[in-house]
């Protein structure tokens, strides 16, 4: 048995360059993440939502605790090893879209398939098919900026898809989209669960946001202060 | 991730930004187009300065005759008629000497056809062409029996030669001196400029004994005005000093406690003093291109800095989605590089080309070195892909979150 999807164990974080007196941005956290879920963080500013989310995204480092993916120990990876689970296993979403300005947007899509080896070609073909399934198939030449905000959201999420990865990291997806937007994307995002089994794990502080997942964890000062099933807003009396 | 998809992606990011691409290309430019134009324009100086010295002849003394007086009226040097060919000769012999040349100066009107010119005719000796390094182009020298027989016959300086003759091959003619028909035997070298900014092709040789007798009517027969005279060695020339001092004063007769009647000058202090202006212009140059480097460095190490570390965010991008730190570097890397060798290569253009325009606008000589633009190009681009490689390095080795929180 290759165990969890994903396992944390007394996850720690201190930022180095934090004032003294300071609570830690995450205190002795332990959860499992299984793949399918469609998991919500929530918690307030500062109470370590996204310092937990960087830590399963591979981009920070905990500083105390263990984090094992699929049974392993994440701690002993080299920076190689895990710039490939970044571009193979996970698939990211940011606030800021973060796409490549200067580049068109299939280009964009485009770009993980370059680290992983995928010749030009099959490329552009795939990056088109990612395109077409976030609605955005004619778009494939156009540059970011040209797109609204909704539009780059999409190219974000279908770059987030090109490696057909097994969890997407969102951070705050909707914090810049208008409500109608915003029920689009997370539309989306909640087709792709279903559809693909995609594992989601959505960081938000909008509780309406948070209704589209299975699982909530809520943070604060650091501490998960809850962890369970969503409970739907349509099912209260 | 291949080579060639980062090359590719290398290419594509420099096209993507063309401005950026564009203001750190002309970092480079700059930088080497500056070393490049300095160093031309100096050394195309440094040049003109060698080549008039040398064009004096080496390891050098004058010899003038002495001064006359008519009570108190002291006339010049070289008026009296106190040196002759006798004393050349007697020069000759010393062990220190290497050769002599007497010259009898004097001023003429010279023509072809219709042409005249008029210019200075110098009655010399075969010696005066080794002596003076300035070998005849096409015809002949003088000969002994020249000299002997005081044949009209002439050698043509290159000025000379483009006042009198259009296009027409001037050996073999026969030109008028002051009436009298000469043959011109051959044409001599082009000189340039002497030290002092005379034209020194703005002259006519002809046998020193037809000078005397035939053209410059001498009322003491034998004398000539100067000579120049060239010692062995340049350490012998102040040794051949000493000793052209004592025989000519025992030669003329001098009495212990009397004047000399002639001057000796040493052009090898002259020389000196003219290969020191070289040499400091030399290091000048050095120093100026020195400066250029350093400046032209500081400058593409500014604009490479400034653009990889906006960049930051970008590389915190790549690394989010699975770049490996070695695919951001090689990207980098190669990113600097285009950058470096084009613009290197444009920069060696535009100064190879503003040298020739700033050469032509003032009219100066310009001069290009292989090995300084190897060095301003190698230096320079040295520069430029380190500085714009490190900062890369210092972005790709942050945690990918710092990178992408860049702003």
């Amino acid at each position: 048995m290759a165990g969890r999807f994903i396992e944390v164990e007394n996850l720690g974080k201190v930022y180095e360059t934090a004032a003294p007196g300071t609570p830690p941005a995450l205190q002795s956290v332990s959860l499992a993440i299984e793949q399918g879920e469609f998991v919500a963080v929530m918690g307030p500013s500062g109470s370590g939502k996204s310092t937990f989310m960087n830590i399963i995204g591979l981009l920070d480092t905990p500083t105390s605790g263990a984090y094992r993916l699929n049974g392993r120990d994440v701690a002993g990876l080299t920076t190689d090893e895990l710039a490939h689970v970044r571009n193979r296993v996970f698939g990211f979403v940011f606030q800021g879209f973060n796409l490549l300005k200067r580049i068109t947007a299939g280009e964009n899509v485009a770009l993980p398939m370059i680290y992983s080896g995928v010749s030009g070609g099959e490329r552009r073909r795939r990056a088109d098919g990612l395109l077409a399934r976030v609605g955005l198939a004619p778009y494939g030449g156009a540059m970011p900026n040209r797109l609204s905000g909704g539009q780059q959201q999409r190219v974000a999420i279908a770059r987030a898809l090109a490696n057909q990865p097994q969890l997407i990291l969102a951070d705050e997806p909707t914090g810049n989209l208008d409500t109608q937007t915003s029920v689009e994307i997370m539309d989306l995002f909640t087709q792709l669960n279903r559809e693909t089994g995609v594992t989601i794990l959505l960081v938000t502080h909008e509780n309406d946001i948070a209704q589209y997942a299975n699982r909530l964890i809520r943070f604060k000062d650091g501490h998960v202060v809850h962890d369970g099933a969503v409970v739907h807003e349509e099912a209260l009396p | 991730m291949n080579l060639l998809a980062v090359v590719r992606e290398a290419a594509r990011s420099l096209g993507a930004n063309k401005l950026r691409t564009a203001l750190t290309m002309l970092g480079m430019v700059i930088g080497v187009a500056a070393v490049v134009l300095m160093l031309a324009v100096g050394s195309g100086a440094q040049n003109q300065v060698n080549r008039a010295v040398s064009s004096m002849g080496s390891n050098l003394l004058v010899i003038l005759s002495g001064s006359t007086s008519t009570g108190t009226l002291r006339m010049g040097s070289g008026n009296a008629p106190t040196l002759t060919t006798g004393d050349a000769e007697a020069i000759a012999r010393l062990p220190n000497v290497q050769a002599v040349a007497p010259t009898f100066p004097g001023g003429a009107q010279v023509a072809y056809g219709i042409n005249n010119w008029g210019t200075q005719v110098l009655g010399v000796t075969p010696e005066y062409t080794a002596v003076r390094d300035w070998p005849v182009e096409s015809g002949d020298a003088f000969s002994e029996t020249d000299i002997r027989s005081s044949t009209r016959v002439a050698l043509l300086g290159a000025t000379v030669v483009e006042k009198l003759f259009d296009t027409e091959d001037p050996v073999g003619k026969t030109i008028r001196i002051r009436g009298q028909p000469f043959q011109v035997l051959g044409v001599l070298k082009k000189k340039g400029q002497s030290l002092d900014g005379r034209d020194q092709d703005d002259s006519v040789l002809v046998p020193i004994t037809t000078a005397q007798s035939k053209l410059f009517g001498n009322r003491f027969p034998g004398t000539v005005r100067f000579m120049f005279v060239q010692a062995v060695s340049q350490e012998a020339t102040s040794a051949a000093e000493n000793d052209i001092t004592l025989l000519l004063r025992q030669r003329h007769r001098i009495q212990p406690d009397a004047d000399d009647d002639f001057t000796v000058r040493n052009l090898t202090q002259v020389a000196e003093a003219a290969s020191q202006t070289a040499r400091i212009l030399s290091l000048m140059l050095g120093a100026i291109g020195s400066i250029s480097l350093v400046v032209g460095g500081i400058g593409i190490m500014n604009i490479m800095l400034v653009s990889v570390t906006e960049r930051t965010r970008e590389i915190g991008i790549r690394m989010a989605i699975g770049a490996r730190q070695r695919d951001v570097l090689l990207q980098f890397l190669l990113e600097a590089l285009m950058i470096c060798i084009v613009g290197g290569l444009v920069g060696i253009a535009i100064g190879v080309g503003g040298a020739f325009a700033v050469g032509r606008a003032m009219q100066i000589e310009v001069a290009f070195s292989a090995w300084v633009m190897a060095v301003a190009f190698a230096v320079s681009a040295a520069t430029g892909i380190f500085f714009g490689f490190w900062p890369a390095r210092r972005a790709a080795s942050l945690k990918p979150v710092e990178a992408l929180r860049y702003e």
